[in-house]
């Protein structure tokens, strides 16, 4: 009996540890984001951009070789999303045409209850330049404080591979230029 | 009793662990969305099964006039998405993915009819949310969700499930999928089942 007893918490831990917490809120400026491994691009286009080894199943937004990652969280389901799409094109355009910028920040969406397929639509139909990982089962989406979207976090990478949220709001970033000045600086860029 | 100790963790344990209930919302509806929690998946009993004839319907579409099911016979396939209520969590994001599709809907010969037990003026103020829908938003508010009814897909609470039926040329039923209220279906397999009319 004293057996069965210990199994069922061993097993019950291991669920609680197995499952994503809900966090409390977004992630904060000047805080660091939750641990969370997303799934590796298929397409090389994508790990070359995001500078990934292919060998690997999963990557850490901390492993992107860039001095900045802006993460945008969307749905293909979301109009603002898909309003902002074309936006956040013209940004990755200007990152692409700013010599300080081009290959030092760099976009990544987490498609939040999308599959891959409907991950793949909003790409294709948007003409979005940057890599989109599903989030099917909002994992992704819960540890990051279940934000309502478009939401738009950037994120500080240091040599020594820690990390800091310098940019968390929801909706619009505003003026292309100004943001874009506005994460270089605390980037040293 | 330690068994009975051993059950009690494990419940306890396994309802801390469940992830809190997540969906995306769009900052396009901000704080407007009223939230229901988690709700029986299914509340109804299908009336339809594939291979049967869909039942005609007229009703009224919220941008005027009325559609009637039966005008698109012999001419297109068509998808009706049933969706349980305006202006809650899933509802509110299922169609706008839809509006970004509809070539996919064309290059499958398919018509997508939304239908909610909502009134007109309900629809109008929440699908104005969503931009412009390129598909007929239908009410089968009064009587009240006869269609819905019809097909088995009335709720005991009065609002309609989450189904989608995929109808061809002929009329007849080919998909249903009355999914979990709570959850999206997936586009893949709807465009899948569309795929497979060719």
């Amino acid at each position: 009996m004293k057996k069965y007893f210990l199994l069922s918490v061993v097993l019950a831990l291991s669920f609680v540890v197995a499952q994503p917490l809900s966090a409390a809120g977004p992630p904060q400026t000047g805080g660091q984001l939750p641990e969370f491994k997303f799934p590796m691009p298929s397409d090389r286009a994508d790990r070359s951009y995001l500078g990934l080894s292919g060998w690997e199943s999963t990557f850490r937004i901390p492993e992107i070789k860039a001095r900045v990652v802006i993460v945008e969280i969307l749905s293909m389901y979301c109009p603002f999303c898909q309003k902002e799409a074309p936006m956040v094109n013209q940004l990755y355009d200007a990152i692409e045409k700013d010599p300080r910028a081009k290959g030092k920040v760099k976009i990544l969406g987490i498609g939040a209850g999308n599959s891959a397929y409907e991950v793949d639509v909003f790409r294709k139909k948007y003409n979005v330049p940057f890599p989109v990982v599903p989030d099917p089962e909002y994992a992704a989406h819960t540890l990051y404080g279940e934000v309502r979207t478009p939401y738009f976090i950037a994120v500080k990478i240091n040599e020594n591979g820690t990390h800091e949220v310098i940019y968390s709001k929801l909706g619009s970033f505003g003026d292309i230029p100004a943001f874009l000045e506005a994460l270089k600086k605390p980037a040293g860029l | 009793m330690p068994k009975k100790a051993a059950l009690l963790i494990v419940v306890v344990m396994l309802t801390l662990s469940v992830p809190a209930w997540a969906q995306t919302h769009s900052e396009a509806y901000k704080d407007n969305i009223y939230q229901t929690g988690i709700l029986k998946p299914t509340d109804s009993a299908l009336k339809v099964k594939v291979g049967d004839p869909a039942p005609d319907f007229t009703l009224v579409s919220v941008s005027g006039g009325k559609v009637t099911l039966s005008q698109y016979r012999g001419k297109k396939n068509v998808v009706l998405s049933f969706v349980p209520a305006a202006w809650t969590p899933v509802c509110s994001d299922q169609w706008p993915g839809y509006n970004i599709v509809k070539d996919l809907f064309d290059r499958n010969d398919a018509k997508l009819l939304g239908i909610t037990v909502d009134n007109i003026p309900t629809l109008f103020a929440w699908t104005n949310q969503m931009g412009k829908l390129w598909f007929p938003v239908l009410s089968d508010f009064y009587p009240h969700g006869k269609v819905a009814a019809t097909y088995g897909v009335l709720r005991s609470d009065g609002t309609s499930e989450r189904a989608l039926f995929v109808i061809d040329k002929r009329g007849i039923i080919r998909y249903i999928d009355v999914h979990d209220i709570n959850k999206r279906p997936p586009l893949e397999v709807l465009i899948r089942e569309l795929e497979k009319l060719k």
